[in-house]
Order: C-alpha cells, then structure tokens, then sequence
C-alpha cells in the first residue's frame, strides 16, 4: 500500500521564450496583479448615503486605526475578477473525471430558483408563522432523500460531508450511551477517505483499519475478527473509493449489528446507486449524502456543500436539532431548542445536540430539490445507470493500454486504475495528470483511495455524452502510448499550455505564505 | 432528459463495447433481491416550466424580508449586496469549478483565495486567516478544540454574551471530544465577570463581541487576565460590518479570531450557505483547521499559489488531522472578497457607520415608547429591549402588522422567565426613517 500519497518535489524549470510580450499577456490570457496592488483605501465601488453627524455609542472601543484594504470601483472589480475567473477549470469547460467527487453538470435552474427572493431573501429567525414555505421545502427534501434511501429519518442541518460523517457518529456514540455503554473502537476500511477517521478521532475513538482483500472490497470475515463488544461502529464507504459495490454489505452489517455496533455508511458514491438499491435496504444505521456530489449543487471554488444525514429506527431517537415535525392540523414548525425535543417522541426525542447555528445549508436544498424533482424517479435512476455505463465503458476502453486496479468484473459510477502500466517509463500519475491538463482536461483523482500505488480514479458522470468520452478515452490512450514510448518531455515538464507552468508545491508549505503584506518600501514610507 | 447526453442508441452501442447485453449487468455486485425492480415512490421527471411553477409555490408563502420594515439579527444581517457581486460569482469559471488541487488551473480560484485570507487577516487585526470554515458557529467550535490542542488545557470558559445556538454547538463537540465547559449564564445586561472564572486549567476564554444581546466587550483587560495564565482569548464576531466601526480583536489580544462573514456577500438565505472566518497568529498556523492558500512559483518562477500546509488536514493526516473539514464555503469567501474590495477601507469605515447610526437612530425611537427599554447602553447595531409583556407574543404580534421587529431572547433560551421580555433588534443600512417609524408605530399600537 502506497503511504507516502502525492509527491510534490519540484521539477527543473523550462524556459517559454516563444514570442514574448511587453505586458505578459498572451492573448486572452491577461496577468492580473493581487488586489494589494491595484486597488487604493479611498477609492470604492458601492455608493453609500452620508452617515452625517450623531452621538454614537461605541463605549470608546471605536476603531482608531486604518484596517489596510484596498477598494476597486466597479468596473475595476469586474475586470480583476473576470481576469481571474479565466484562469480557472470548470464542469461548463470540460470533462471533470474526478473520482469520489462526482462533477455532474450543474443545471442553472438550481440557480434561479435558489435565488427567488422567498428562499433567498428570509430569514432563519423570522417568526416561523412567516416562512411556511420554506419549511416545507426542507421537509419536501427530507422526504425524497428518506424515500430514496429507505430510511425513516433525516437530519438536515450538517453543512458537509464531513459534518454529517460527525453527526452520524455523535448519533451512533448517544444511542451507545442510551444504551449504557462504553465503546471505544471503530473500524474504518484503509481505502476510506480522511474524513472517516478523522471524525472518528475528533469525538474520541481509536481507529482500527480494516484492510481491502485483493478485489478490492472488504471481508466480512475480516470484520467479523475485528468485532468485539469494544466496537461502536463501522465506517463504511459503498460504493467504496475503489468504484466497486461491497458485494457483502448486508452480511457484513448483520455481523457489526450481532455484535451490537452500528453501521455507518458513507454515501459520497451514491450517485451510481440512486433509484437503484436503497441503503435501508441493506442495514445501514446512519449514512451522509453529499448533496453536492449526488444532487448536483455547484462544488463553487470548494463550497458551500450540504451533508444531510439519513438514519435508521435505532438511531432515530438521537437526530440533531433543529428538525421538522408534523403539527395535527398539518402544518409543520422546526424544533430548535432541547427543551422543545423533549417533548417530543420518536424522531429525535434524545436530540444529540446541535450541529450549527441556524437551520441548514437552505441555499443547497433548494438547488437539490430542483434538481431531484427535474430529474424525478424515472429520471435519477437512469443518471445513475447513465454514471455507471459511462464509467464501465471508459474502464474497457482504457484496460489493454492502463492498468485497471480491479478488472474482475463491472465497476460502478468510478475506474480505478494503478501506476503499473508506467513503470520503467520515467512517468509519474502526477506527471501523467500534468500532460492531461495540456490536452485541456482536469486530471482524475491522483493518489487516492491508498489501497494501490499511484492512483487513478475516473469517475466521467451521467453528463458526459458519448462523444465527449470517446475524445478522452483516445486522448488518455495516447497518453498511454506516449508513457510507453518514452516521450518523457511531454510529462514531466507539463503543463505547458497553462497560465502558470508546474507549481512548486513543496516550496509553498517549506516556507508558507498566507498573505499579502506590504513591501519593504511602501512600509518604510 | 435534458441533463443526460446519453441517447438510447449510444446507450446500446456503448453495452455492446463493454460485453453485456443489458445495462443491470453492471450491477451484478448489488445483491439481487435488494436490486430495485420498481421506481422509487417518487414523482415522474418534470420539465423546467412545471418546476420553476412548483417551487415559487413555496418561495410565495413566506414573507420576505425585503418587502417590510425589518430588524432581525442575531448572528445573520441583512445587508446590500451590490449587483456586481452575484454576477460574478455566477461565472461558470467560478460556480462549477472544483478545489483548486491542481493549481496551475485553479489559479482564479487560489488567488481569490489568497486576497480572501489578506482581508480577513487585516479586519480581524490578526496575522493569519484560513480559507474559510462552514460558519461561525462552527468555526467557533474548531477554536475551542484547536485552544484544547495548543495548550493542552482541558477547559473552556465561555462567556454569557455568545449567541446561544453557536453556545450549544459548542457543547456539543466538546460533549463528544471529551473537554470540560464552564458556560456562563445568558447576560443581556453584560454584568458578568469572566476573569475571575480563568484558572491554571483553562485552555481558553471565548467572548464575543458585539455581543449577542448587543453589548460591545473591551477585550484588553480579558485578554491580558487569560494570557497571564498561559490561556488563550478566542474572540467571536457574528456581525462582520462590525470591523469597520471598532477596535479589532487582534488590537485587543484576542490569540484566535472566528467570525460570521455572512454579511458581506451573502445574503440570508433562512440560515445557510454561510461562511466562517478563522483567524489566528503565525506561531499557530500549524494547529489551525481548514484549508490555507500559500505563494510560491511555478516552474518559470512566476508568482503563483497554491493551497498548502495540507499535512494539517484530513487527506493526509486522517486520524491525527486538525479537524475532518474537507468542503468548505468556496463561493461565499468568493461573494465575501468581491464585496469587500468593491467596499474597500472608505467604503467599509462608512457601511459600518450607517449601520451605527441607524441602530442609534432606532433605539432612541424605541426607547421613547411608553413601558419599552432599551438595556444595552452600547452597541454597534443590534441592541436588546425590554418590553412589559411576553416577547414572544409582541413579535408574532409585530409580524401581523408586517413588520418583522427582532428575536424573542425566548425563542433561542426557552424557559428563562427573566429573559421572557426581551427583543434582540437589529437595524442595518437597509432601514431608512420609514422603517423605523412603522417599528415604532407598530409596536406602540401592539402595546396599547
């Protein structure tokens, strides 16, 4: 197993003299200086009426020094951001072949409707008699992801995956507790993402890694020899971050469940699944659904994202607040405090807490209800079958020339491959992944799942039409055959075509930078 | 379906390739009797018109909070967002582009990130911020764990001003990581005395500032009492504009800054997505969450960045990372840049004394009301009134006359019947003298 993850050493500079310019630019590619060094303190791109003269009331405690920002008018503003918007990748561009993260087209409707000013312009603490409507958008969500799952609750409040990995264990440590136990351990598969035993670790756990057997899934046997009455949980990914369905999911969760431990699942592969199997289905007690992976929220430069978190009859006592109830004459009111839950039975009558302020990710709710009532129950399970066809034909194309990781039999919505077919050739992945950029696409997931060495993870999505994917097969192929052949150029002084060459990755973290400060000079003056 | 490329002749075409005769063939992994045969309960796919129509059903049930005179707060503000700001962020270069892991086609991103970190840095008065958290409260709760770290201290003193909800989110990640809190019971009328609670064992003091209830805190002498005893001040901010009209924490000897940066760029959005600011000092950068932009050069020895410092984080460092955040708040950090470099220093000092002076103009208004008082003596622009009578009720009653007068302290501490009569009110530069007079009007005819 490869523990060393991404190498970042520098490579030997490569000199670009073809044709230079006076600016820099080249064409459409404008060099933009940071904001620190075109924007000034009294210039600003908002009108603002006089303040005027008054008595204030800050107590002495008025700000009695510049802050130090620079302002832009608004045609400056639009010009520096425009200028840095073109430096960027994007779904619109192109094909985003990234394993585990699931770049689906994100359709603009989302955005309008995310935008009408009944869901965008209210607040979460205006009286709840004022916002009807938006609480039953939240429980309208709630409800598609419980019928999709096939699980009794939800809680809707996380803001990420990750946050809903640690909603779900905080609900798996409080049903323990109920219970009047103890556990210390969870079992996380060595292919999991970092988020699965980081959050473990974060609430107190130890982690225990399960190792993958050789077609990649994970071995109920094995599980079962971990399992001991000082296990609270598994943490589960399935589809796994190999692209493979575990096979042996519901005996591996009777097993976890004998040995009264719960079962978390992590739902970022839900995409290849969607309409098709419901988790419910096969024993999972809690499990986070990324809703900008599988519902198309934009992924935005990194975020907001949503992580809402469905659970089952065990767990559902301990949801988090807030979360929606059902008034007997049919309208609905969000319960906020603990003293409210506890008036409560069923759903979430020994809430575990709170997971943030407010409500919810609302801005993404909306967007993945649209996207789930576009598509509907027709339309989600042929995205899924779409995601997974598109991701089996791109394995085939590529088999004979890369080297699949697992090529036993169909993967799901993800191709995994391994480094093997660029052995001798003086080619990395990342030098491989550097060459694809200059063919014009994002490279795949490099160097993850750990489980083989140098990774390729390719996950196309139901977006891509048969086209598209027929260009980046070819273009992967020669790729391929260029490794072999020796063009080592092409790979390891790539990109070449980008508006910045190889970055020095190692040079950034051996002596970091994080912010702007003034020149020597103008600070002298 | 307009989202899927795929006809049914590729789709044939493409299981020909692949060697199977139906596309169930490629879930032969997913145990048959658990395969679905049916369509989920579920209704059929819709087109663009019948959901656009669908969904302002909803939108048009809720009262909106531009249309009436207005004055929530409490930790969300409502503020004007210049147009430019939504344009932008709408680029597809931005809107559907990913983390920036490979930088030399991410360098919009990064950049924007990097002048994101900056901002942050010189408003919170601190010299290093990260790239975002998922909120406030969040980021409120990382600060504690991160204070747990750096001191290896096992108790947080939290004062009475923080904002109850961000209190509870507190508590709850500390419950389950194993930490002790002394939370001091809600203050409206700021008369707690959180120095005398720090001790040998306190890894941090969290005060907020301005205050839930409205009251702005000197962090000088708290700071110096926390630093005294080898603990470390975290300071919480839920109201950004703020940082225009007041004394940085980091002037004041906060060690870690988290702020709700909702304001700038973001709208309400009834809760979410919002975006936290973490700010901290150089010599904790490497306990600090979340993902942090660097400089460096590329291969040409260009100027470029990079995110950085990963070793920190869960991709690398599983188990022993500093927190298991992975997404943040990408595009509102974004909305939050390009508004404040539209706003810049002039444009902030002035926002941020609008917004005082609104809040002064309201709260003499309110004051002046028969059995109304305002208790917070200084504030920036939100304030807490006292009024003869539940909170509760006068607001619903409030929202009837469509006006939408603050939050019932109730509604955030149930069953405190000394806080039963108190209104968090908030005024921002979207109030003009209308605004107020219908307040005062409203809440005058509600009392009578």
């Amino acid at each position: 197993m490869n523990r060393e993850g991404r190498p970042t050493a520098p490579i030997m500079p490569v000199e670009h003299n073809d044709h230079p310019t006076f600016t820099g630019n080249r064409g459409l590619q404008i060099e933009e200086p940071l904001l620190f060094e075109i924007g000034r303190p009294e210039v600003s791109g908002v009108d603002l009426e006089e303040p005027g003269e008054f008595a204030g009331h800050l107590d002495g405690l008025e700000r009695d020094r510049d802050i130090g920002l620079p302002g832009l008018s608004e045609p400056e503003t639009m010009r520096h951001y425009v200028r840095l918007s073109q430096k960027n990748y994007a779904i619109d561009m192109g094909i985003y072949p990234l394993g585990s993260c699931t770049m689906k087209h994100n359709p603009r409707l989302n955005e309008k409707m995310a935008r009408l000013p009944g869901f965008g312009d209210i607040h979460p603490l205006q009286p709840q008699s004022t916002v009807p409507g938006a609480i039953e958008l939240i429980d309208k969500l709630a409800h598609w992801l419980k019928v999709l799952t096939g699980m009794p609750a939800v809680a809707m409040s996380p803001k990420a995956g990750a946050h809903g990995e640690l909603c779900g264990m905080m609900a798996i440590s409080a049903a323990l507790k109920a219970r009047g136990e103890n556990r210390t351990i969870v079992l996380v598969p060595e292919s999991a993402h970092g988020t699965n035993p980081a959050t473990a670790a974060a609430i107190g756990y130890k982690i225990r890694s399960i190792p993958a057997r050789d077609d990649g899934t994970v071995d109920p046997a094995v599980v079962q020899e971990n399992l001991s009455s000082d296990v609270a949980a598994i943490m589960l990914t399935n589809p796994n971050t190999c692209g493979l369905f575990e096979r042996e999911v519901v005996e591996i969760a009777e097993a976890v469940h004998e040995a009264g431990a719960y079962f978390y699942c992590d739902g970022a592969n839900f995409t290849a699944i969607v309409g098709k199997a419901k988790p419910g289905d096969l024993g999972v007690d809690c499990m986070h659904i990324n809703l900008h992976k599988t519902f198309s929220t934009p992924h935005g430069g990194g975020g907001p994202g949503a992580g809402p978190v469905v659970f089952s009859e065990a767990l559902m006592p301990f949801v988090p607040l807030p979360y929606i109830v059902t008034n007997d004459d049919g309208s609905r009111r969000i319960i906020e405090t603990s003293t409210q839950a506890t008036n409560q039975s069923g759903e979430g009558s020994q809430s575990l807490g709170r997971m943030t302020a407010f409500h919810g990710q609302m801005g993404m709710f909306v967007r993945a209800l649209t996207y789930m009532m576009s598509h509907g129950a027709d339309g989600m399970r042929q995205a899924s079958e779409d995601a997974v066809l598109n991701a089996n034909y791109v394995r085939v194309c590529l088999n004979d020339l890369m080297s699949a990781a697992f090529d036993e039999g169909p993967c799901m919505h993800e191709a995994l491959f391994d480094d093997t077919f660029l052995k001798g050739t003086g080619v990395t992945t990342l030098d491989f992944a550097k060459a694809m950029i200059d063919e014009g696409y994002h490279p795949m997931t490099m160097y993850f799942p750990l489980v083989v060495h140098g990774a390729m993870l390719i996950e196309p999505t139901e977006s891509e039409s048969k086209a598209s994917l027929d260009l980046f097969i070819a273009t992967m192929r020669d790729l391929a055959m260029g490794a072999r052949n020796g063009d080592v150029e092409r790979f390891s002084g790539a990109p070449h075509h980008t508006p910045v060459k190889r970055v020095d990755e190692t040079r950034a973290a051996r002596s970091p930078v994080l912010r702007w400060t003034p020149p020597l000079s103008e600070a002298a003056e | 379906m307009r989202y899927l490329p795929l006809t049914d002749a590729d789709r044939q075409s493409m299981l020909a390739k692949i060697g199977v005769s139906k596309i169930d063939d490629l879930f032969v992994d997913v145990p048959s009797d658990k395969l679905l045969n049916e369509l989920v309960d579920l209704p059929l796919t819709s087109g663009e018109m019948e959901v656009d129509r669908a969904l302002r059903v909803l939108a048009e049930k809720n009262v909106v909070a531009g249309s009436v005179p207005f004055f929530v707060g409490g930790g969300a503000y409502r503020h004007h967002i210049p147009a430019t700001v939504d344009h932008l962020i709408q680029r597809s270069e931005f809107l559907t582009a990913y983390t920036p892991y490979q930088p030399e086609i991410s360098q919009g991103t990064l950049q924007s990130l990097f002048e994101f970190q900056t901002q942050v840095a010189l408003l919170t008065g601190m010299e290093v911020a990260n790239a975002s958290m998922y909120d406030g409260s969040t980021g409120a709760a990382e600060a504690v764990l991160m204070a747990h770290r750096l001191t290896k201290r096992n108790k947080a003193v939290i004062s009475g001003g923080l904002h109850p909800q961000y209190r509870a989110v507190i508590e709850n990640l500390s419950g389950y990581s194993g930490h002790d809190l002394e939370c001091l019971p809600g203050d409206p009328y700021s008369r707690e005395d959180i120095i005398s609670r720090i001790d040998g064992d306190t890894a941090c003091v969290l005060v907020q500032t301005p205050g839930f209830y409205g009251h702005l805190t000197d962090l000088e002498p708290i700071a110096e009492a926390a630093h005294a005893t080898g603990a470390l001040l975290v300071a919480v901010v839920t109201e950004t504009v703020s940082f225009g009209a007041l004394k940085s924490p980091g002037e004041m000897g906060a060690d870690i800054v988290v702020a709700e940066g909702q304001s700038i760029g973001n709208g309400l959005n009834f809760g979410g997505p919002y975006v936290g600011l973490f700010a901290t000092r150089q010599k904790y950068v490497r306990q600090m969450p979340g993902r942090l932009c660097g400089e460096t050069v590329d291969a040409d020895g260009k100027r470029c960045f990079a995110l950085t410092l990963s070793t920190r984080e869960q991709h690398i460092r599983r188990e022993k990372a500093t927190s298991n955040i992975c997404t943040n708040s990408g595009l509102c950090c974004l909305a939050f840049t390009i508004h404040m470099s539209l706003l810049g220093e002039a444009g902030l000092r002035k926002l941020a004394k609008l917004n005082h002076r609104n809040a002064v103009r309201l709260a003499e208004k309110l004051d002046a009301i028969d059995g109304v008082d305002v208790i917070t003596p200084h504030f920036f622009n939100e304030f807490t009134i006292r009024v003869p009578g539940s909170a509760a009720d006068i607001i619903e009653k409030l929202a009837a006359k469509g006006v939408l007068g603050g939050i019932p302290v109730s509604r955030l501490e149930p069953g405190q019947p000394n806080l039963e009569n108190l209104i968090v009110v908030a005024a921002t530069e979207v109030n003009n003298d209308a605004d107020r007079d219908a307040y005062a009007d409203a809440l005058t005819e509600v009392l009578s």
